[in-house]
């Protein structure tokens, strides 16, 4: 089943060209989501045309400011406000800014790096009997193992 | 059923219900399931409502909504809380958005299990919901002398 | 000087079956701008991979939405066996088409009365709903349940359906098509609906694209966009077309979907008559270490699933993007224009569905 996904690096200010570009071309805007790193944030600008998945990705840190592409697809205000309500990431110039009220959460910024907990990944394969005794751990909504600190 | 004598009004709100529960509510209210053969018909007006369903878990946006509504049904009224996520919150108990069930906020007469509920155990629940009432009325009319 | 007053539509309103709340600014009796405000329905769900690991997560999956719970499922299982390279057993890729489809029927009738009960119609809403019954009664023979099936999982699907059963569900669609047929006639060519629907709520085509319609809104507008092409579970082997209509205006919706229940039907003949035999899922080793963009065909339009893993059992993101979401920036441009009047029938034809749209 799988299709090709194109995934592409860009930097921040190389963004709006790029989208630009894309328009020109006649993709349309199918979403913008983000991830939550470590200390970072992760946005995902993805593109379709005749069912060609096209996937630009900038990463953020947290207090910079991304610039909007709601001047290019008017449709992309929706997910920069939310983006910026439960990422905290703020997204200058939208065309149609809510100022924090489109989504009303009862702890602030769900989604910043100070409230998502990522998963530890597992053990590399040197560590293999370390790994079998993570895993029961891993079961538990703990998932810190003892080696977890050394990261 | 000489205690069912009069044909109360359900007045159903979803909260943060996924739809599940709320499509069955409305589907009670259909032809297989039919609680209209009762007389009780789905309104959307809260001072016409005798009986408050709610579907769906509590979040912070419902409450003033639930209260609301709430204050606006004249006495006696029931509630119902409608599937598990109005019980206690089903599987989204955990999330940070989500306060619980619905006695979170206002205080519930009947519980009526399920993920969907199921037609049936909505009907019970109504038809639970109907004695109570009418216990309710009965108590207001010794009060009122 | 027209005057400007700001009237809110929402959150409860008796033609709405989930709390959305807009702010209709209207000069006199026409719509000027339409805010609208959501969060009614946020419960926060994509945070709860931290709590449940992968293999739990399709519970939470169905549960986004009640009306299109088996696609989310599928479409998050879809995404973690593409991450993990699982290659689904044939016969699960069918019962998933067959539930799919059927899930489509579904909630499209559903739809239609809620519209009828809109429009005033009460006695046609009736109708339907008691037509979805024979859709349900499919659902809890085959799975035990109603709304929420529970029914797909990482690797195939939990149950199967035995031949029996199959010829069974087969049988029964003739009649479900022959009631569909008389209702659908009803609500076509009948005058009051289409002095209600005929050139309300127009969409172009060249908006549809830029605003980032998806689903039946903008096959409405002359768009043939339909994601069951992507050729994912077993549509691939199976003659999808997509239905098109070229008016964009509210009947043109109405249209659309009634067409693909019938469409819906016909696929389900033919995922019956083509499935194979063999075993229906498999066991899942290890955990999904990699990321894929899920894209599938709900009712309500095209619906991403993005889903990230970074080898532990609990998953690093989860993402939803869902087709209503989509469709708000083309109906708030619909509702400009409009008359007061005519804003519920325009988001009714939209199809809604707000708590996919909050997760």
């Amino acid at each position: 089943m799988s299709e090709p996904q194109e995934i592409v690096l860009l930097g921040k200010n190389e963004l709006v060209g790029v989208v630009a570009q894309l328009y020109a071309e006649g993709y349309r805007l199918v979403q913008i989501g983000c991830n939550t790193l470590r200390a970072a944030y992760e946005l995902n600008y993805s593109f379709d045309k005749d069912y060609l998945f096209k996937n630009l990705r900038i990463t953020v840190t947290p207090g910079e400011e991304v610039p909007s592409i709601s001047a290019i697809y008017q449709n992309s205000f929706l997910y920069e406000n939310e983006i910026h309500d439960l990422f905290g990431i703020a997204v200058t110039n939208i065309s149609v800014d809510y100022h924090g009220t489109l989504y009303r959460t009862s702890i602030k910024t769900p989604f910043s790096v100070d409230n998502v907990r990522l998963p530890e990944p597992p053990k590399q394969k040197a560590e293999a009997p370390a790994q079998k005794e993570d895993r029961p751990r891993q079961q538990e909504a703990e998932t810190e193992g003892p080696e977890g600190q050394k990261e | 059923m000489a205690w069912f004598k009069r044909s109360p009004w359900i007045l159903h709100y979803n909260a943060t219900s996924c739809n599940g529960c709320d499509t069955e509510v409305i589907v009670s209210l259909t032809p297989l399931y039919d609680l209209e053969r009762f007389g009780i018909i789905n309104t959307g007006n809260p001072k016409h409502a005798d009986i408050l369903a709610v579907t769906g878990s509590v979040n912070e946006k419902s409450v003033q909504v639930l209260k609301n509504l709430y204050d606006q049904m004249p006495n006696p009224k029931v509630i119902v809380a409608v599937g598990l996520c109005a019980i206690s919150g089903c599987v989204f108990q955990d999330c940070y958005n989500v306060m619980g069930g619905v006695d979170k906020v206002l205080p519930v007469d009947v519980y009526v299990p399920g993920c969907a509920a199921r037609p049936e155990a909505i009907i019970d629940g109504v038809i639970m919901a109907c004695e109570i009432l009418e216990k309710k009325y009965r108590e207001q009319k010794k009060r009122r002398g | 000087m027209a005057r400007k007053t700001i009237i809110p539509f929402g959150p409860q309103h008796p033609v709405l079956p989930e709390p959305i709340h807009f702010d209709l600014v209207m000069e006199d009796e026409t719509v000027v701008d339409a805010v609208p405000s959501i969060s009614y329905v946020h419960r926060g769900l994509e945070r709860l991979i931290e709590k449940r690991d992968f293999v739990d997560f399709v519970h939470v999956a169905d549960r986004i939405c009640g009306l299109c719970s088996f696609m989310h499922s599928m479409g998050y299982c879809q995404a973690v066996e593409e991450i993990m390279g699982i290659e689904v057993p044939e016969r699960a890729l069918y019962l998933r088409t067959i539930w799919a489809e059927l899930s489509r029927v579904h909630s499209h009738i559903f739809w239609l009365g809620v519209a009828a009960d809109a429009f005033g119609f009460e006695s046609l809403f009736m109708q339907s709903m008691r037509l979805r019954e024979a859709v349900l009664d499919v659902f809890e023979a085959t799975t035990g349940a109603r709304v929420i099936l529970g029914v797909c999982k990482v690797g195939g699907v939990r149950r199967d359906i035995d031949t029996d059963t199959l010829h069974g569900i087969v049988d029964r669609l003739p009649t479900l098509k022959a009631n569909l047929e008389e209702i659908s006639a009803v609500f076509i060519n009948d005058y009051s609906i289409q002095h209600r629907l005929i050139g309300v709520g127009y969409i172009s085509k060249e908006d549809a694209y830029t605003l980032g319609c998806v689903g039946p809104m903008a096959r409405a507008s002359g768009l043939a966009m339909d994601m069951r092409f992507l050729g994912y579970a077993a549509y691939k082997y199976l003659d999808v077309e997509p239905i098109v209509e070229s008016t964009g205006d509210c009947y043109a919706r109405c249209l659309v979907r009634i067409r693909e229940i019938f469409h819906s039907i016909d696929l389900i003949h033919q995922a019956a008559e083509k499935i194979p035999e063999g075993p229906f899922d498999l066991k899942v080793k290890g955990a999904p270490n990699g990321e894929f963009f899920s894209r599938i065909e709900q009712p309500r339009g095209e619906v991403i699933h993005y889903v990230k893993g970074n080898g532990s059992r609990f998953l690093q993101r989860f993402r939803v993007r869902v087709p209503t979401f989509s469709n708000i920036p083309a109906m708030i441009k619909a509702l400009k224009g409009s008359g007061i009047a005519d804003v519920p029938n325009i988001i009714l034809t939209l199809d809604p569905c707000i708590s996919c749209t909050e997760r």
